[in-house]
């Protein structure tokens, strides 16, 4: 890590509160003077805005600023924790005084902070709120509005929004080291409603990424947004009821990828496979895939919303191998839960702030290209579904049930796609969904860069991706019966 | 420091906040400011897992200069910080629009009676009693069956929050409420088939908790009943909702009769004020007076005076729920719901659960549903499910990997009864809800 971010982030968290390295290891020693196996200190400062354009104005915005600590002390499986919006010296001892309580006896030997070690940044470090002048957001929103009504006169509402979050995280641990990293995340979204004859329908696209609001000048991606929200509305009004029942089911590429994040990124996360409660418990070298199926949680794609340079344990983030060619392959790791399996660490201890307990969570999830033409994959479908676009999606990880919801799907009948059809959600199982799949497309995507995933009341952004592909039987949940 | 001394010292904050804000230059403004404080225990086969201390505050603010607004938050409530918060508003209010439909609510509505809700109980919980507590719940459940093979833990927890509310136009005032739960879940094993399930109870006042251990039975034998379920064919059906799952549709209507939706025209109840969206036998309304209740409150987040009223009489929609912007949007009038519904309820007769069951004959069940798939705009609705395949009134088996889909202003017209088996742990109460029919896919 490039000392200046940790210079950095030192000055933007520490400084304010009066609060100096050695006082951290003071906390530190106090956390350590029980024996406790592992233990942290969470620093954060996170800075956020948002925008909302509306009827065609500035209707409103927002700036937030949460800053605050979590203390952690664990031992065996057993985890002590507090948290403050108050980061003084006082503060901190008492929480570490609370936390520590989770150990009864024993002490232990504390290392003075270590040089922090160098690893690859994969995004950059400025202030993504300060990229544009508020004058220059407020005319983005404007000239987003402006351009997506004209293309269109049956459009009724355009609605824009832009928010941007910059972040420091500081991390000392009890092995003396002492982390940070610098994270920016900017995300926009355009939503189009359009009437027509009395019908009225809904788009939405949206995109961003982990750099800052130039992002969505280049290119015309913002003004792209728009066009693609009135595309999806002008599709949905044009949608017929959809089918019910098992039926050979087309994925598109990118997004709907959230069918691996459901169907088995959850399962293989560390926690519940420690546990053993989790579908894919005890299932490591056995096939859970179609040998088609490779497919990898990767941290480290460049300016990705699901990317880290280092997790929220201090773990450098890496591609880490969940599923080859078929085969289970690895899980996804924190420190607690590596520990506990003997397994290695993976760069997947995350956690929304401050406030809540790291856990093991997702990044990039995506499935590699495959051989077919995605024609190829259409045309080899006498009838089913081609579903291009999804909503959310949920899992019951000890089950292995997971749904995901289609916002833009269509019939294939004779290896053609044919009429649009209304939104449904699709059910399967997890454990032999991917068994199922029959095709894989040479036509990888990552999604554009608006996925938030929901664990356990926390909440983080990810990314999701995949090719074309095909599987062979999965319920839809349309009326026509 | 005593709570009432800080509350009083928080109303302070707030004051300076609004002050500071006029000092800026803003010509109204609103501020809230929260504090919640926290034990929360889990223990998982046995032996406790996790021991967590909560504290956290935050200051949330609006200010206008005439019809431009800009909102800000911050967790630092240093005077200094506050001063920052409200420059970050002031500023974004620069760059936003006139809009003529801002504002702060007639000051007419504003709350000015604060009857005592009987929502502060402080429950003086040792951490090592927690802990007993959460082990006896969780060991209840796992040693309920053989079957029961795993746990995802017990918790308990017990938090106190205090809320500040002002405004520029003389609205200041500040409560304090505590909410305290037990919750449970465990899994049943037979050979392969993996299945989990829970319990909890949530409150305001400790004494009111059911027992742990009944709650760790309960987690238990519901997970046990998922076990060896079959499989469905695709077919049409009458959807029998169990209360916890029955609140799900209410919640659809809220979102359909809320002011945004209304006003941007995104919903499937458009015009509906007045019409009939369900059969005569139903009645909805809102309460949000009653006492040691979780949806309670005597004024809106605007600090409008909520008030008892009717939402649905007789099938017809009375009341949408209104904040002081979409009212004015609409040419209408607050109508205190402002950041949600107080309790809402739906009025049952004498039909209980078994009843219901009677009335569906054979049909579905659904005790789980997964997913959003609910289109506000036209109503469509599509959600994963599991439940049990019921006949002649009888549950035969339980079912899963299924889904159920219909319209909802079809489901809501063909409503046919509501139990009074009253789930009152959230701020939606509904007993088990009967719907003539859905499409069930498998």
């Amino acid at each position: 890590m490039p000392i200046n971010i940790l210079d950095r982030s030192k000055a933007v968290i520490l400084t304010p509160s009066g609060l100096q390295s050695q006082q951290i290891d003071q906390v530190m020693n106090q956390l350590l003077s029980a024996k406790v196996d592992m233990a942290d200190i969470y620093f954060q400062s996170s800075h956020h805005e948002s925008w909302v354009l509306e009827s065609g104005i500035i209707k409103e915005g927002s700036y937030n600023i949460e800053q605050g600590a979590g203390i952690r002390a664990i031992c065996g499986d057993k985890t002590g924790f507090a948290y403050s919006d108050n980061i003084e010296l006082a503060t901190l001892l008492e929480a570490a005084n609370n936390v520590k309580a989770i150990v009864r006896q024993g002490q232990n030997a504390y290392v003075a902070i270590k040089s922090p070690t160098t690893c690859p940044h994969y995004y950059p470090t400025a202030n993504p709120l300060k990229s544009f002048s508020d004058q220059q957001k407020v005319d983005l929103l404007r000239r987003v509005d402006s351009e997506t009504r004209k293309l269109d006169t049956r459009i009724e509402e355009v609605i824009v929004s832009l928010s941007g979050v910059y972040e420091h995280v500081l991390i000392a641990n009890q092995d003396g080291s002492l982390v940070a990293d610098i994270r920016p995340l900017v995300r926009m979204n355009v939503s189009v409603i359009i009437e027509v004859k009395g019908r009225r329908e809904q788009g939405s696209m949206g995109g961003g990424s982990r750099t800052d609001y130039h992002y969505f000048i280049n290119n015309d991606t913002a003004l792209n947004y728009g066009k693609e929200a009135l595309r999806q509305a002008l599709v949905n009004l044009e949608a017929i009821d959809a089918p019910a029942g098992n039926m050979t089911v087309v994925l598109g590429p990118g997004w709907p990828g959230i069918l691996l994040h459901e169907a088995i990124g959850h399962g293989l996360e560390g926690d519940f496979n420690r546990k053993g409660t989790s579908a894919f418990s005890g299932k490591i070298g056995e096939r859970v895939a179609s040998s088609l199926c490779t497919i990898v949680d990767d941290g480290t794609l460049e300016n990705r919303r699901g990317s880290l340079t280092i997790d929220d344990e201090g773990t450098a983030t890496e591609k880490t191998v969940l599923i080859e060619k078929g085969i289970l392959k690895g899980y996804m790791q924190d420190k607690l839960n590596a520990t506990l399996m003997k397994d290695r660490l993976t760069g997947n201890g995350r956690r929304e702030s401050y406030a809540y307990l790291p856990m093991p969570r997702m990044t990039n999830t995506y499935m590699l290209a495959g051989e077919h033409h995605p024609d190829e994959i259409i045309q080899s479908v006498k009838k089913g579904i081609y579903a291009k676009n999804f909503g959310g999606g949920q899992v019951d990880i000890t089950s292995g049930k997971f749904v995901f919801s289609t916002t833009e799907v269509y019939l294939i009948e004779d290896g053609k796609i044919t009429s649009p059809v209304k939104g449904a959600t699709l059910i399967g199982n997890g454990p032999d969904v991917l068994t199922k799949v029959s095709m894989v497309g040479n036509d990888l995507e990552l999604d554009s860069g608006v996925g938030t995933c929901g664990k356990e009341g926390q909440s983080v952004p990810v990314g999701v991706g995949q090719p074309t592909l095909k599987i062979d039987g999965l319920t839809v949940g349309g009326t026509n019966v | 420091m005593q709570n009432s001394e800080q509350i009083e010292s928080f109303k302070n904050q707030v004051q300076y906040a609004l002050d500071e804000a006029k000092k800026q230059g803003a010509s109204a403004a609103e501020v809230a400011l929260s504090t919640s404080n926290g034990l929360s225990v889990s223990a998982r086969l046995g032996d406790v897992e996790t021991i967590e201390h909560d504290c956290s505050q935050g200051l949330g603010l609006t200010v206008y200069f005439g019809q431009r607004k800009g909102s800000a938050s911050s967790t630092d409530l240093s005077l200094k910080s506050i001063q920052a918060t409200v420059k970050a508003a002031c500023s974004i209010a620069k760059f936003s629009n006139e809009d003529k439909f801002s504002g702060l609510p007639d000051p007419e509505l504003l709350a000015t009676e604060f009857p005592d809700l009987e929502l502060n109980h402080p429950w003086a919980i040792e951490t090592e009693h927690a802990i007993k507590l959460a082990i006896e719940c969780e060991q209840a459940a796992c040693n309920f069956h053989p079957e029961i093979s795993n746990s995802d833990g017990a918790t308990i927890n017990s938090h106190q929050g205090i809320k500040i509310f002002g405004n520029s136009i003389g609205f200041l005032h500040g409560q304090q409420a505590t909410r305290h739960a037990i919750s449970c879940s465990v899994i049943a094993q037979r050979s392969d088939d993996m299945q989990t399930n829970y319990w909890y109870s949530v409150v305001r006042n400790a004494d009111d908790l059911e027992n742990g251990i009944e709650i760790g039975k309960k987690a238990a034998k519901r997970a046990l009943e998922r076990l060896g379920s079959h499989q469905l064919t695709t077919r049409n059906a009458p959807v029998l909702y169990s209360p916890e799952m029955a609140s799900s549709l209410l919640a659809s209507l809220m979102g359909a009769i809320s002011g945004g939706s209304l006003y941007r025209k995104s919903t499937f109840l458009l015009d509906s004020l007045k019409t009939q969206i369900f059969p005569n036998f139903v009645h909805i309304h809102e309460q949000p007076y009653l006492k040691n209740s979780l949806g309670s409150a005597a004024y809106d987040g605007e600090g409008v005076a909520t008030r008892n009223h009717d939402i649905v009489a007789d099938g017809i929609l009375k009341s949408y729920l209104l904040s002081t912007y979409s009212a004015k949007k609409l040419g209408m009038q607050t109508t205190g719901n402002a950041g949600g519904v107080h309790n809402l309820t739906i009025d049952s007769g004498s039909d209980d659960f078994n009843a219901l069951l009677k009335k569906l004959n054979t049909g579905l069940l659904v005790t789980e549903l997964m997913g959003q798939g609910v289109n506000c705009m036209t109503g469509d609705y599509s959600r994963g499910a599991a439940g049990f395949w019921v006949e002649n009134g009888e549950v035969l088996y339980p079912v899963d990997e299924i889904t159920i889909a219909a319209n909802l202003k079809d489901m809501f017209k063909n409503l046919v009864a509501i139990g009074n088996d009253i789930d009152t742990r959230g701020n939606i109460r509904t007993g088990s809800i009967l719907i003539e029919q859905m499409s069930i896919a498998a």
